[in-house]
């Protein structure tokens, strides 16, 4: 099944935002990437692009689909991962580590806290699933 | 779970023990890819074998004196033409010239054809091939649910269905057929495919389905890096629009007419009447106003179904099939455009999401294989 690591936060959107201080890295979930197949294209934003918590801030494209990324939490962003680029292919196989989207500076500690933990979104999937 | 209404193919059971991804494909519950995923799945058929179950394709079996007029009075093609044991790719035309649908027309014997339709328009073609019947002398039989079709497609496919067949595998030439046995089971074995590869299509009794499938798997080694691998309708997909070839709903419907879709040379407009030839050969006088040409994206992103094309600021055309090619490892796509644009090298945009990507004409097919053989 989808490998959900402890540490991080979740979205129902199935991205993963990991916090350090007021720094939040995001990317998508084991779950995303497996049902995405293939992800043949990540377009990601600038560095200074703000968003909204749900905002849309880029996309994922398996050779079938598209797929929108959302930011689970408010903020800016202050670092892009340009390797997706050449490597989208990472964000199968390591979602969590070198398939990183996005850094961002986090609006506000409060929309972290309203997110899933490790737990909750194992729920979720098997809500999902049945 | 939501029980489905989906119909499904004798491989059904199969396609879901081996890890499918299952989809609702024209109302068939389908595999759209196997765990192997779309890109590898693509390249092994390129490189190596690819399997796929086509089952839900329609057959009609046309038998009587008169098969070969009445089948060349509805479609384009010249089925006059077919001899013994050979298949014609053809098409059912409207009044209009426009598409009900593409098919393969087979020829058994000079009073026996068999008609290979599409999965999604079986029901409206036999609806269609039925009411525009006269007093020909034949007789219309819907063998559909007669039949599985499995398609072995790629370099090894003969090497690899040769293991199970007395049948001289490099005696059939392309688009050509013979009924043989493939390990002991009654089969049509046809040298046809939809993937731009070299390959074959074999028909069976749906019981034996599965006992083929497991079989050419066996004997293609699947599972060593150089083996068969099954794929599901996504690999199909991409296979088929590397290779340009149209697939119904996409670049051929009934509002496209044959001329338009470059399938001139499925249109015989000399071979005596048939339905569209009128409205064809007028539009051929004519010249068409709009044509199907190939693109490849030249900035970053991909083309998707129904993305629209521009030129100098002005919607032109739309995308009819856009998709990542796996093996030109390019973002490629099929599109509509008027006549005055329709030349390779020109630019073109393709409004990605609200996004103008450069685009380029270029030559179809994207993809073609060496054909070392039988050419």
């Amino acid at each position: 099944m989808a490998n959900v690591p402890e540490k991080l936060n979740y979205s129902k959107d199935h991205e993963w935002i990991k916090v350090e201080g007021e720094t939040g890295t995001v990317g998508i979930t084991d779950h995303a990437q497996h049902a995405l197949g293939d992800v043949v294209y990540v377009e990601l934003p600038k560095v200074g692009d703000k968003f909204e918590a749900h905002e849309a801030f880029g996309s994922v494209e398996s050779v079938k689909a598209v797929s929108e990324l959302f930011s689970p939490v408010s903020g800016e962003v202050i670092e892009v991962n340009e390797s997706l680029q050449d490597e989208p292919e990472k964000v199968n196989t390591d979602p969590y580590g070198e398939a990183w989207m996005i850094r961002i500076r986090v609006g506000s500690a409060g929309e972290v806290d309203s997110l899933l933990t490790s737990a909750e979104y194992e729920d979720y999937l098997k809500a999902e699933t049945e | 779970m939501i029980t489905s209404s989906l119909k499904q193919t004798p491989l059904h059971a199969m396609h879901v023990s081996t890890g499918g991804r299952m989809i609702d494909f024209g109302g068939w519950d389908m595999p759209v890819q196997y765990p192997l995923g779309t890109v590898q799945e693509h390249l092994h058929t390129r490189t190596h074998a690819g399997l796929f179950d086509v089952s839900h394709m329609g057959e009609f079996d046309v038998r009587g004196s008169e098969a070969i007029p009445f089948v060349n009075r509805l479609v384009s093609n010249d089925a006059s033409k077919l001899v013994d044991g050979q298949a014609q790719y053809s098409a059912l035309t409207t009044p209009q010239g426009t598409v009900v649908d593409d098919l393969l027309v087979y020829r058994f014997s000079e009073d026996h054809l068999l008609l290979v339709v599409n999965a999604s328009t079986t029901e409206k073609d036999w609806d269609w091939i039925i009411s525009h019947k006269r007093d020909e002398q034949v007789e219309l039989r819907n063998a559909s649910s007669e039949y599985c079709q499995i398609a072995l497609q790629g370099p090894d496919a003969l090497r690899i269905l040769q293991t199970l067949t007395d049948t001289s595998l490099d005696e059939i030439k392309y688009y050509h057929f013979r009924r043989g046995e493939v390990d002991g089971v009654s089969a049509i074995i046809s040298r046809t495919g939809y993937t731009g590869e070299d390959g074959f299509e074999v028909y069976a009794a749906p019981n034996a389905a599965e006992q083929l499938w497991k079989r050419i798997l066996d004997a293609g080694n699947y599972g060593a890096p150089e083996g068969v691998t099954p794929c599901g309708l996504a690999a199909r997909n991409t296979l088929r629009l590397e290779a340009a070839m149209a697939l119904y709903g996409h670049e051929i419907d009934d509002n496209t007419t044959l001329l338009e879709a470059n399938l001139g040379w499925i249109c015989k407009l000399n071979k005596g009447d048939f339905i569209g030839r009128e409205r064809l050969a007028a539009q051929k006088e004519e010249g068409v106003k709009r044509k199907l040409i190939g693109f490849e994206m030249t900035d970053r992103g991909i083309a998707r179904d129904g993305q629209a094309v521009f030129v100098g600021g002005s919607q032109v055309g739309l995308v009819t099939s856009g998709s990542p090619a796996p093996f030109l490892r390019k973002n490629i796509g099929l599109a509509y455009v008027p006549i005055e644009y329709a030349n390779v090298n020109q630019e073109i945009k393709i409004d990605v999401r609200g996004r103008a990507v450069d685009a380029r004409i270029v030559p179809v097919p994207f993809y073609k294989r060496d054909r070392k053989v039988n050419s």
